[in-house]
């Protein structure tokens, strides 16, 4: 048995052992690990989670049963002492011996103290174990009640900023003394820096910059910090969290070869001065640098286990200190090498007060290379440059449409990340590369992405490639003919239109009969509203009749606004309206001082409804002969109509009336989305028909329709279904159309993207809807015909039965409003309190 | 702005000095929230009848800290019951408040017992 003794039981010296017993050959090996910390392996990169409730347990890395089940020995609470090199053992402080064949130094390191007199004082922590948080928290505790609200951090950098955040979660508010002219000096420009600064005051942080403490103000407890020049800030806590210092006591005293500044030398196959030890991780000083990141740490602990074991593998030259995090709820991200600016390299700098957004990259004056770069406010495009830099990958002709995104129209900026080479590095934290993923389905290990992720430890880490990996998991799986099953979420393995057919021919009507009989659990807000959905479009059910398994916007009959308020949109057909019912709306919005507005679809918009208003507000409306519109609902909204040959001199037809009838022959009906009709009497189309999911535009001769259209987001013109034709034929055509959509559709997709999707597009759908290739005509139209029939107005439901009413109360115990609603003015009128 | 969120703190029922009546039973429809006021708090309760179970939490969705998650829908997460914010769709663990979308932000919970069909809610102040 060869025997390896692990000093240090920290993140890096657990993943060389989790490294060493996954490898071939590792049964010759016995394992013993020494951590001098009473506690397993724990998590320090999340460490300030501690802070915001989660538990010792919570951070461990691992389990005591893991440690039997692997044949590791694990000696928590025992210091090693000494290393003896000739006689090849370690003494512990127990007066203990063990002898060795290797060592593997992960000792990590301590926090740096800066000599400053006082710093002994009581209320003077450092941010570092565990067991450092525990002390913070008790004394934390202990000033407050004495009346104490200020704290300091010493240190501006990354772990600073995480120690002001977890001061400010026990209640005090955080100061933070930097030496350096700027935040994370090491990480971020000046500009960067700034950015940063200026979204943490906003949170109350204050940010003491350049300041030298000369010493800690106090009797025998901490009262404050002077600065040079005599100012003193006054606080009651101090937390130092200025930087690191290697522990490499063991290291000196038993005579390996240290660096000036501390930290064992190391070689690049992380051995020592002594060719049987090594050292990895914080301890560990290579190329004359000490790593203080998670991710360099674990390629060292895997270099050291291959090296031991007589592998090849050796550390890369220049190691990659790219980081993507959230500080106290900032995105910050900084990748390759983030200041570069020589006379071949150019930095694109965007910048955006406004929004705290601060993007720069570093490329080639060529524009050919990407060399590093800082992102701070918004670092949604860490991913995608980090993967531009780390493959040199090509740059877009504009190179700074990275980070401003195509201006050109073009898609995506960045490419897919099947374009990747198979050697992308995708999980940085645990090395793992694209092939690795994409192989781990394709042979068979894998099934599922949680099979992916527990295999080879992608996303384990940081976690911020999560969406590339759930991207390329779904993308292996398509290229083995692996069924992708849409299935809706975590309780139905159904698609929607599988759930349409159960709930017909069963005859469900109520949720939690779907879920018993074909799901599982209690549904959640993805499943529940569509089939809520389903029930209303197979029997024309009022949104009142499932309120409780409806979103907001449907149990409450109104569109929720920002501030928790609805709105209002009455029915106003084809956007032809009185002028009576328009002083009506104008009285409503008078008396509830609602702000109005004309929508897109030929109504009149009212804002800010309070929920106990809404039921006041309708009755209203509904006594002037008003209905609902229906513009909370996936449903139709509203069929919109030039003014047609009544007026217009063009005109070729009667487009109101037409638009009229149609929205009032399909108002109510629920589908998977919303859906939105056109009119347009002749082919200069000032009804916008063809951006709508259907469209009649009036030629010699009859009506053209056109089908699936939409606006919004991915804009499509509806493509010709029929040429011609009478009105009678319109509808027939239009009741197939939409029934076949609601019966069909997958959830919260709008015609265009359905008919997208459907086999054989438009041909097919012809074949469909106009010759009855499948033989459902007749059953289309039989079931349009009833929903058409039963068409009821959920509002006057509601006004007309007290018991619906009672959901419309703020409160159930009072009558009161939502006290937490606050307008400011605008232009005329008024809008929600901005958000911050 | 914050400080809307500082009125509220999870109570745990071991810790509880008033137990408030929020009202009947019959007041709180069976599978959905109703919201209370208490003191200057606004707190959802969910009767959540098909568990047989009964969570308070605070009304304020902590990411925009509007006062409406009583509006929200129930469900469950690998058995876990809990709360969709009507808005973004943010969804919190009723047992402890927990962030099920995994951001930074969490809820405030409150116990609930019902006595005699009288729904009370508990409070350390």
């Amino acid at each position: 048995m060869i025997n390896i003794i692990v000093v240090g039981n920290g993140m890096v010296g657990f993943k060389f052992c989790e490294k060493f017993i996954s490898k071939l050959g590792q049964e010759k090996y016995q394992i013993t690990v020494f951590g001098e910390e009473p506690r397993r392996a724990y998590d320090r990169v999340h460490l300030s989670e501690y802070f915001t409730g989660k538990s010792a347990d919570d951070l461990s890395m691992s389990t005591l049963e893991w440690y039997d089940e692997n044949n590791v020995i694990l000696k928590t609470s025992e210091l090693i002492t000494d290393i003896n090199r000739e006689t090849k053992t370690v003494h512990t402080h127990h007066e203990k011996s063990y002898s060795y064949d290797y060592i593997v130094l992960a000792t990590g390191s301590s926090a740096f103290v800066p000599p400053i007199v006082g710093v002994e004082k009581e209320g003077v922590f450092v941010y570092r174990t565990i067991e450092d948080l525990d002390a913070i928290m008790a004394y934390a505790k202990k000033i407050k009640q004495n009346g104490a609200t200020e704290a300091a951090v010493l240190g501006g950098g990354l772990l600073g900023l995480e120690a002001a955040k977890a001061v400010r979660d026990l209640g005090l508010n955080p100061h933070v003394v930097e030496f350096a002219p700027r935040l994370m000096p090491r990480q971020l420009d000046k500009g960067a820096s700034d950015m940063l600064q200026s979204k943490i005051e906003e949170l109350n942080i204050g940010i003491h910059l350049n300041k030298a403490t000369q010493y800690i103000a106090g009797e025998t407890q901490i009262t404050g910090m002077m600065f040079a020049e005599d100012e003193l800030l006054k606080v009651d806590m101090l937390v130092i969290s200025a930087g690191i210092k290697p522990r490499d006591e063991l290291g000196r005293l038993c005579g390996l070869e240290v660096g000036v500044r501390g930290g064992i030398t190391v070689n690049n196959k992380m051995q020592t001065s002594d060719p049987f030890i090594y050292a990895i991780g914080e301890v560990a000083l290579y190329n004359q640098m000490i790593y203080g990141l998670v991710a360099p740490g674990y390629e060292m602990a895997d270099v050291a286990a291959e090296q031991i074991m007589q592998g090849n593998k050796t550390m890369r030259e220049s190691i990659d200190m790219s980081t993507q995090l959230k500080l106290i709820g900032v995105e910050v991200a900084s990748f390759g090498n983030p200041f570069l600016e020589n006379d071949n390299v150019t930095a694109i700098v965007f910048e955006n007060k406004f929004s705290g957004i601060y993007k720069r990259i570093n490329v080639s004056k060529d524009g050919k290379t990407l060399f590093g770069g800082i992102l701070v406010g918004d670092s949604s495009d860490y991913n995608g440059l980090f993967q531009i830099y780390s493959n040199a990958l090509a740059l877009p002709q504009d190179p700074s449409d990275l980070i401003l995104g195509s201006r050109s129209g073009e898609s995506s900026t960045m490419g897919s990340v099947m374009d990747l080479p198979d050697t992308a590095v995708i999980c940085s934290c645990e090395n793992v590369t694209k092939g690795t993923i994409c192989c781990s389905i394709t042979d068979g290990t894998c099934e599922t992405l949680s099979d992916v992720v527990k295999t080879t430890k992608a996303t384990s880490g940081c976690g911020g490639c999560k969406p590339m990996v759930v991207d390329l998991v779904k993308e292996a799986q398509k290229s083995i003919g692996k069924e992708v099953k849409e299935s809706l979420c975590e309780h139905f393995q159904y698609t929607r239109q599988e759930l349409f057919d159960i709930v017909k021919i069963n005859k469900y009507t109520n949720f939690y009969e779907v879920v018993d009989h074909h799901g599982k659990g209690d549904g959640c807000e993805i499943c529940k509203p569509i089939i809520a959905s389903i029930f209303s479009s197979i029997y024309n059910d009022t949104a009142n009749k499932h309120v409780t398994t409806q979103d907001t916007n449907d149990r409450f009959l109104g569109n929720i606004q920002r501030n928790g308020t609805y709105s209002v949109v009455p029915r106003i057909a084809a956007g032809e309206i009185t002028a009576e019912k328009l002083i009506v709306i104008g009285e409503v919005a008078k008396q509830f001082d609602l702000y109005t507005k004309i929508t897109g679809a030929q109504r009149v918009d009212l804002f800010g409804a309070h929920l106990s208003d809404l039921p006041k507000i309708w009755k209203i409306l509904i006594d002037n002969g008003f209905e609902s519109g229906h513009a909370y609902g996936k449903s139709l909204r509203a069929v919109k109509s030039c003014v047609g040959n009544a007026w217009c001199r063009y005109g070729m037809d009667d487009s109101v009336s037409f638009a009229i009838e149609l929205e009032n022959r399909y108002k109510g009906i629920r589908s998977p989305h919303k859906i939105k009709g056109g009119v347009s009497a002749c082919i200069r189309e000032c009804a916008e028909a063809r951006g709508k999911d259907f469209g009649l535009i009036a030629v010699e001769g009859g009506w053209n329709l056109y089908i699936c259209g939409n606006g919004g987001a991915t804009p499509k013109h509806a493509v010709l279904l029929a040429e011609q034709i009478d009105k009678a034929t319109v509808i027939k055509y239009l009741d197939r159309f939409l029934m076949y959509y609601i019966r069909t559709a997958g959830p919260l997709v709008r015609t265009a993207t359905w008919l997208d999707k459907l086999e054989g597009g438009m041909d097919y759908l012809k074949e469909v809807i106009i010759h009855d290739r499948i033989n459902i005509c007749e059953a289309l139209e039989t079931e349009m015909e009833t929903l058409v029939g039963t068409f009821e107005c959920e509002w006057k439901q509601v006004i007309e039965k007290p018991r619906l009413l009672e959901r419309f109360n703020h409160f159930v115990n009072s009558s009161d409003k939502d006290d937490n609603v606050e307008y400011v003015p605008m232009r005329d009128q008024k809008m929600p309190k901005p958000w911050n | 702005m914050e400080n809307i969120l500082d009125k509220y703190t999870t109570v745990l029922a071991a810790d509880v000095t008033v137990w408030f009546k929020a009202g009947t039973v019959k007041d709180f429809p069976s599978n959905r929230g109703g919201c209370i006021k208490y003191k200057d708090k606004q707190i959802a309760i969910f009767n959540f009848e098909r568990r047989n179970e009964w969570y308070a939490c605070q009304n304020a969705c902590p990411h925009k800290l509007e006062m409406v998650l009583s509006r929200g829908m129930t469900g469950s997460a690998d058995d876990v019951p809990k709360i969709a914010c009507p808005m973004h769709k943010k969804t919190f663990s009723l047992i402890d408040g927990t962030n099920l979308n995994g951001e930074e932000y969490s809820i405030a919970t409150y116990p609930v017992k019902i006595i005699n069909d009288e729904v009370l809610v508990g409070f350390i102040e």
